[in-house]
């Protein structure tokens, strides 16, 4: 699923409209980015939670040619499920 | 700080002007849109966000910490993320 079928997914099970499902998912998206762009934690219930990690920087190796590469300081997401998705994601 | 729902239904309430109680019932009914196609093992992609993906893990032999019992861990399914190129950027910034 992208975007675009989440909105019309939205607006088919609440009645809003088009760019109001649009907008509500950019705010919900853009407030978790602007909450790890600046170091803060995410936590969704049920769905998942989100913490920045800081990776120091390393000597790494070009697997195809196996160059020494130095690899840059860097800052992830790290995606941790939520224990309802989790559950029903893996439903047997 | 931690973001959670709760500040995201002010923002939706700010934005629209609904009622509380109708924002906290369209967040909830759009998380559920995200956990619908997940539960069915379909990817759910966000364009300038990332990716969730469904991953399905082979059963492997593991041991009890504990106990240092052999057990077999059976096979399962699990979500991962990643994140896009946009996302990172703006977190690297």
């Amino acid at each position: 699923m992208n975007k675009l079928q989440f909105i019309d997914a939205l607006k088919k099970e609440t009645g809003i409209t088009k760019p109001e499902a649009a907008q509500i998912i950019s705010i919900f998206f853009d407030e978790m980015s602007e909450a790890l762009a600046k170091g803060d934690r995410v936590e969704i219930r049920g769905l998942c939670s989100f913490f920045v990690k800081e990776y120091k920087s390393y000597t790494g190796r070009n697997p195809k040619t196996g160059e020494k590469v130095t690899i840059a300081p860097k800052k992830l997401p790290f995606f941790k499920c939520g224990k309802e998705l989790k559950e029903r994601v893996d439903k047997k | 700080m931690t973001l959670t729902k709760a500040q995201i239904v002010d923002s939706i309430q700010d934005k629209f002007g609904f009622p509380r109680k109708k924002c906290v019932e369209l967040i909830e009914i759009m998380l559920e849109e995200i956990k619908k196609p997940l539960q069915k093992g379909e990817d759910v992609m966000i364009s300038g966000f990332g990716k969730f993906c469904v991953n399905n893990k082979k059963e492997r032999k593991g041991r009890n910490p504990a106990t240092g019992d052999d057990l077999t861990l059976p096979a399962r399914k699990v979500v991962t993320f990643k994140c896009s190129q946009g996302l990172r950027e703006k977190i690297n910034k």
